[in-house]
């Protein structure tokens, strides 16, 4: 937590300054009250005393009030430019950091931890500082200032105040420990029926088929009653803690009248006004320290869940990304959309196995290269590897003849049109989406048309209300998958590389659609590289070089005929799909 | 929605939604009106106290100046032990105390014993005692009564939670299938978490307030009135013109809440969305323009921050300042009263007391009202789902087919759907089935295949037409019975946080261990599963360790477990490769032998041995039979079983 605070600037620091000596001041103003207040009473008490000395004191009163309340909206406002400017600049941070990151990171962290890094537990901290900035200020001056101006007053009030204060302390200390861990437990039971309502959503279809009802509604029952049961747990704790304020407030007030009665009793005549006057103020006073205790006590309630959103903050902002820039812009002359692997070897840095081992092959421009392999051969393992997804961990892959790693990487992906397997779009138009990116050129409206006429999608646009003007909903949930692929393969396209990627990406797509989607792609990109992974033989068996994986080794390079003859694993993977003679006359 | 962020969600019919829902509180109302006269009774004694503590207040005043009337001093006058001098020299002091009463009190004190004795101020502990001792039994019982009473509410409120979160899951399983169509699973997540949340929540907390701030309110003001009515008017206006001041702020602060919400919306939905698309930001270099639009929504968060917080920072200031303005005035026209000698100095520290029990409920009104009202927004949502039309009752039916007696014939008749009731999308499917046949439906994206499947199973009811099976209506067999006599297994590999043992038996209960590794074996995982650590007590939860492949295999393995005549495959190997898909298509088909099987595929090689095969397009049956009669028919089945090979 004081790790992040290092972020506030010069100016929030000021700010903060200012804050603390208007704070300061208004608990001056707040202290001086009694004192006229006093003032008051003694006059009232005093017979003979003029109606003008009391409105004098009261009018002095007053002045203090308004005092105190300008400079507490002085601080109001320097506190909210604080925790929002600092809320502003943390979710900055933490977003263009982010955008830093590899695969490698965004792995580890998960995309939905880190989405309620930059935004839940930003806001988190932003509230405690919203509040807890004034209450860490105000507190402390408060409790020493008022303490210092009761502490010799009465030794028997003072008493009394203190172990007030401590039953306060001791209750609320309590509570925290028993009630926290619980805390955790019920977010934790929260997420879990969140869990199992949504298995019960997703799986509505499969749960009615096997007539599963009952069984999943049990399952339900039982996380719901746990969850009740450790939530009215807490409740019920947490009911001790407004009677016992009431209670402590209310007996330090009888507490000093009472122990009030016995001091004038026994004092002497001079003294028992003023010692009654004294009375006064300390009931006051003795409010004043409790309150400030009960504000240490709220902070040090909400401390432990801001600094566990700052932990989570921090594991992000700490996080080195292991992607390191290179500086090369452009590719060896004359070696222009090549890609070449030099005994290639990858596993996740943290895992065991190599998911690929030692693959080498070299693609010559305006070549059609298919990989094949069954689930989990590395494929798309693979494949990442070149626009640097992920980094090799033994072996190099050169683009135009340049190592990947030395590239400037934006140049890099100037080169590569991607389009991955779960198409992605962007809350925006059609037009936007497929215009998506920078690929240091401008993107004309007629490449865009065009990319859209060869990925077959004009035909689904144009039926849209607004065609390309037509607004797709986050996530792409307003059209269907194939349309979602159609308009990722169009954004491909549009980008204008010298080497596509494909990642078997036209799975929703039918026969048909592909087949012409296809003829029509290599047409328009004589020149083009185009890599594609794919399932079905169908779409690969035209392919210039077919690259067969099998368990992250390469079991065979060459084109469809050669592989039929010399690879077993071809043969097998085709021959489920096709029978002989379909693949012979192919 | 993110948590932490405040609701200020207005209800469409707030006094309706209130109703409502206190109608469903229905079973707990005794405790409920207990709970809430216990609020009513702790905020009276509250009420009380002041008037007891000025007394208190009085007599310790009492107690303080020294008993100089006519009473003590005729007495002192009159007592014969008193010499005569000294009697002179009180009376002396008498005489100049009205003109200088500097040094008065030490010189009473430097009286003579006997005439001090008379006059020395009295305080009368006894009495004080007594009072103390009825004030601390009024506090703890007001302490109790609260503890009891929020114990009763919170009791409540999380029952009654824990009710609606049940009658919302229940109801997930009564509902046509239809309204997940339309609603998406956010949404009624929100709703048995967030909303149910919200409202327990806040009844809890508004309620007693509500009632406890009610009583507060509008008790001081009479109290008030009773104790002396030029004080009571002093308070009440200087706290209304400060309150007058406060409902302006909060008004204007209400506003840029809204925005700060909906801003906060935005920008949440900006990073879910760069987030979860990273590769292809990256890809695209789309950072720069990533990180443009960040800033810009994040300024204009900025803004909505800073002002709703500065706004909603002024409240607590402000009600300060309006108990000091209170206080003054009370002071000031208090002692103007005491001074005429109208009042006592004890009325003035009741008032103090009042003017905090008159300001405070009204700022707890206001606030248990905006509590209320995202409550009512709430439960409206909580209630809308309740409330949709569940699966039409099945209870008059009387027909069932058992599954052991089960031929397996089951007829298509003219069969018409559609999902919005206007758009059909099965227009006239007719076709028949006899027992034991491989039935493939084939066709582009869209045709109505798992339409098909969907109606044959009674997931969505036919608009026109029937579906027979073994001659009987599938109108006149219960959903429960239709889904025993069905196997079904479907391409999202749904799978339940729990053991692999658990998610294979689902429920079915009396499957063996030894009949759950035999299916796995069929499918080819009883390797992978016992290198698993724990083998069939291994969880299958978010775990990176069992793939998509994996997943399915295991569904289809849970399919085999059970026991049925019809099976239907709907792209039940998708996201197996095609070798994988060769073996369970073998295992599959021993299993099928003497089932009535439908399967859905996108591979075409994956059906070419099925006795039947309907090709579908725009919810028509275009052309049936067998794969090579089709192919020699050479239409729509051919055209797109060789653009698999197309050039």
């Amino acid at each position: 937590m004081f790790k992040l605070f290092g972020k506030l600037s010069k100016k929030d620091l000021l700010y903060a300054i200012i804050c603390v000596i208007l704070v300061a001041f208004q608990v001056w103003l707040d202290l001086k009250l009694p004192d006229y207040m006093s003032e008051i009473t003694r006059l009232v008490q005093t017979s003979g005393s003029h109606m003008r000395d009391i409105l004098i004191q009261g009018g002095y009163m007053m002045l203090c009030a308004i005092g105190s309340l300008i400079s507490a909206i002085i601080v109001g406002y320097f506190a909210a430019l604080i925790s929002a400017s600092f809320s502003r600049k943390l979710r900055k941070d933490i977003f263009n950091h982010t955008l830093t990151f590899g695969m490698n990171e965004i792995k580890n962290f998960q995309t939905s931890s880190l989405i309620t890094r930059t935004t839940n537990d930003v806001t988190q901290i932003e509230m405690v500082i919203a509040m807890g900035l004034q209450m860490l200020i105000k507190a402390p001056i408060m409790a020493v200032w008022a303490i210092s101006k009761i502490v010799n007053k009465s030794l028997e009030w003072s008493a009394l105040t203190g172990s007030c204060v401590i039953i306060l302390l001791i209750t609320i200390i309590c509570l925290m420990i028993i009630v926290l861990p619980r805390f955790k437990i019920v977010q934790k039971l929260i997420d879990k029926i969140n869990g199992v309502t949504r298995e019960n959503l997703t799986g509505i279809r499969v749960i009615h088929a096997f007539n599963a009802e009952d069984f999943q509604l049990n399952r339900f029952e039982d996380v719901n009653s746990t969850l009740t049961r450790t939530q009215l747990f807490n409740q019920r704790c947490f009911a001790v803690l407004n009677p016992v304020m009431n209670l402590i407030m209310h007996f330090l007030t009888l507490g000093i009248y009472f122990i009030g009665a016995y001091l004038i009793m026994n004092a002497s005549m001079p003294e028992k006004i003023t010692l009654f006057g004294d009375m006064v103020v300390f009931t006051s006073y003795g409010m004043q320290v409790i309150m400030s205790f009960l504000m240490l006590a709220m902070i040090f309630m909400m401390w432990p869940r801001a600094q566990v959103s700052a932990g989570r903050i921090n594991e992000v902002l700490d996080q080195k990304t292991s992607l390191k820039d290179g500086n090369v812009l452009d590719g060896v002359k004359g070696m222009t959309g090549t890609i070449q692997f030099k005994d290639v070897s990858f596993k996740y840095p943290d895992a065991e196995g190599y998911l690929l081992k030692n693959i080498s092959f070299t693609i010559n421009k305006g070549e059609t290269v298919a990989f094949i392999g069954s689930t989990g051969s590395g494929k798309s393992t693979l494949i990442n590897l070149i626009p640097r997804f992920y980094d090799v961990s033994e072996g190099s892959i050169y683009v135009d003849g340049v190592d990947v790693k030395d590239y400037k990487l934006d140049h890099l992906h100037h080169k590569i049109g991607y389009v991955p397997q779960k198409a992605f779009m962007f809350n925006d138009s059609v037009y936007n989406n497929v215009a998506y990116g920078d690929n240091g050129k401008e993107t004309t409206s007629k490449r865009v048309n065009d990319a859209i006429r060869i990925a077959q999608a004009d035909e689904f646009i144009n039926k849209m209300d607004n065609g390309l003007e037509s607004h797709i909903a986050r996530g792409g949930t307003n059209i269907s998958g194939g349309q979602k692929q159609r308009l990722a393969i169009a954004r491909a396209i549009a980008y204008d590389p010298e080497i596509y990627i494909f990642d078997d990406s036209f799975s929703a797509l039918d026969y048909k659609t592909d087949s012409t989607l296809r003829k029509e792609l290599k047409e328009y990109t004589k020149n083009a590289t185009t890599i594609i992974v794919a399932q079905r033989i169908g779409t690969i068996l035209n392919a210039d070089k077919i690259i067969v994986l099998d368990r992250g080794k390469c079991v065979g390079i060459g084109r469809h005929k050669d592989l039929m003859k010399n690879c077993e694993v071809y043969k097998e993977i085709a021959l489920s799909q096709l029978s002989k003679e379909e693949l012979d006359n192919a | 929605m993110p948590r932490g962020g405040r609701n200020f969600e207005k209800s469409k019919d707030f006094k309706g939604s209130m109703k409502r829902l206190l109608s469903n509180l229905r079973p707990w109302r005794v405790m409920l009106i207990i709970a809430l006269s216990l609020a009513m009774i702790s905020a009276i004694l509250a009420l009380i106290s002041p008037n007891k503590l000025s007394d208190l207040a009085d007599m310790i005043t009492s107690g303080l100046t020294p008993r100089i009337n006519t009473e003590t001093v005729s007495d002192i006058m009159s007592d014969q032990t008193i010499s005569a001098n000294d009697k002179l020299a009180f009376s002396q002091l008498l005489e100049n105390a009205k003109t200088e009463d500097e040094d008065i009190l030490i010189k009473l004190e430097e009286l003579p014993k006997p005439i001090y004795e008379k006059i020395k101020p009295e305080m009368n502990i006894k009495k004080i005692t007594k009072l103390s001792l009825v004030l601390a039994i009024i506090y703890i019982v007001s302490a109790l009564m609260s503890f009891i009473q929020s114990l009763i509410l919170s009791t409540i409120s999380n029952r009654f939670a824990q009710k609606l979160r049940s009658r919302i899951s229940t109801k997930i399983n009564l509902l046509p299938l239809s309204y997940f169509d339309h609603n998406e699973t956010g949404d009624v997540l929100s709703r048995i978490t967030n909303d149910v949340d919200t409202i327990a929540q806040h009844l809890n907390q508004s309620l007693s307030v509500l009632v406890t701030s009610i009583t507060l309110f509008l008790g001081s003001i009479l109290m008030m009135f009773i104790t002396n009515w030029i004080m009571a008017l002093t308070a009440i206006i200087s706290s209304l013109i400060g309150f007058a001041f406060m409902g302006l702020i909060l008004g204007k602060s209400q506003k840029y809440f809204i925005q700060r919400q909906k801003q906060l919306g935005n920008l949440n939905g900006h990073i879910e969305e760069i987030y979860s698309g990273h590769n292809i930001v990256k890809a695209y270099n789309g950072e720069k323009s990533a990180s443009l639009e960040f800033d810009a929504l994040n300024n204009r968060l900025y803004y909505c921050n800073r002002k709703s917080q500065f706004l909603s920072g002024l409240m607590q200031p402000i009600m300060g300042f309006v108990g000091n303005f209170g206080y003054v005035a009370v002071c000031v026209v208090g002692a103007l009263l005491t001074s005429n000698n109208i009042i006592s100095f004890g009325v003035i520290v009741a008032f103090m007391i009042y003017v905090r029990l008159f300001t405070n409920p009204l700022n707890q009104i206001a606030q248990a009202l905006t509590f209320l009202q995202s409550t009512a927004a709430a439960s409206e949502r909580v209630f809308e789902l309740l409330d949709e039309k569940e699966l039409p009752n099945e209870d008059e039916v009387t027909i069932s087919i058992d599954n052991d007696k089960v031929k397996g014939n089951i007829v298509f008749d003219h069969v018409k759907f559609s999902y919005d009731g206007k758009n059909d999308v099965i227009k006239d499917f007719s076709a028949s089935v006899k027992a034991g046949e491989k039935i493939a439906i084939v066709g582009p994206t869209g045709a109505g295949k798992t339409t098909m499947v969907n109606l044959l199973m009674k997931f969505y009811d036919i608009k026109s037409g029937d579906i027979y099976i073994d001659g009987i209506s599938t109108k006149k067999l219960t959903r429960q019975n239709i889904h025993d006599l069905f196997v079904m297994v479907l391409q999202d590999t749904w799978l339940f946080d729990g053991t692999i043992r658990d998610n294979l038996k689902f429920n079915n209960t009396n499957v063996t261990d030894e009949e759950i590794m035999n299916a796995l074996k069929t499918v080819g995982i009883n390797h992978f599963v016992t290198t698993l650590p724990g083998g069939l007590d291994a969880k299958i939860g978010d775990s990176e360790t069992v793939s998509q492949g994996q997943k399915q295999l295991m569904t289809i393995a849970r399919g085999m477990l059970k026991k049925a005549p019809f099976l239907i495959l709907d792209e039940a190997t998708s996201n197996v490769d095609t070798r994988t898909e060769e073996l369970v298509q073998k295992a599959m088909d021993k299993l099928t032998i003497g089932k009535t099987s439908f399967i859905i595929a996108h591979r075409l090689s994956t059906i070419k041995n099925a006795d039947l095969i309907l090709v579908m397009q725009d919810g028509n049956i275009v052309e049936q039979g067998t794969h090579d009669t089709l192919i020699a028919a050479n239409g729509f089945y051919a055209s797109l079983y060789n653009s698999q090979f197309e050039k």
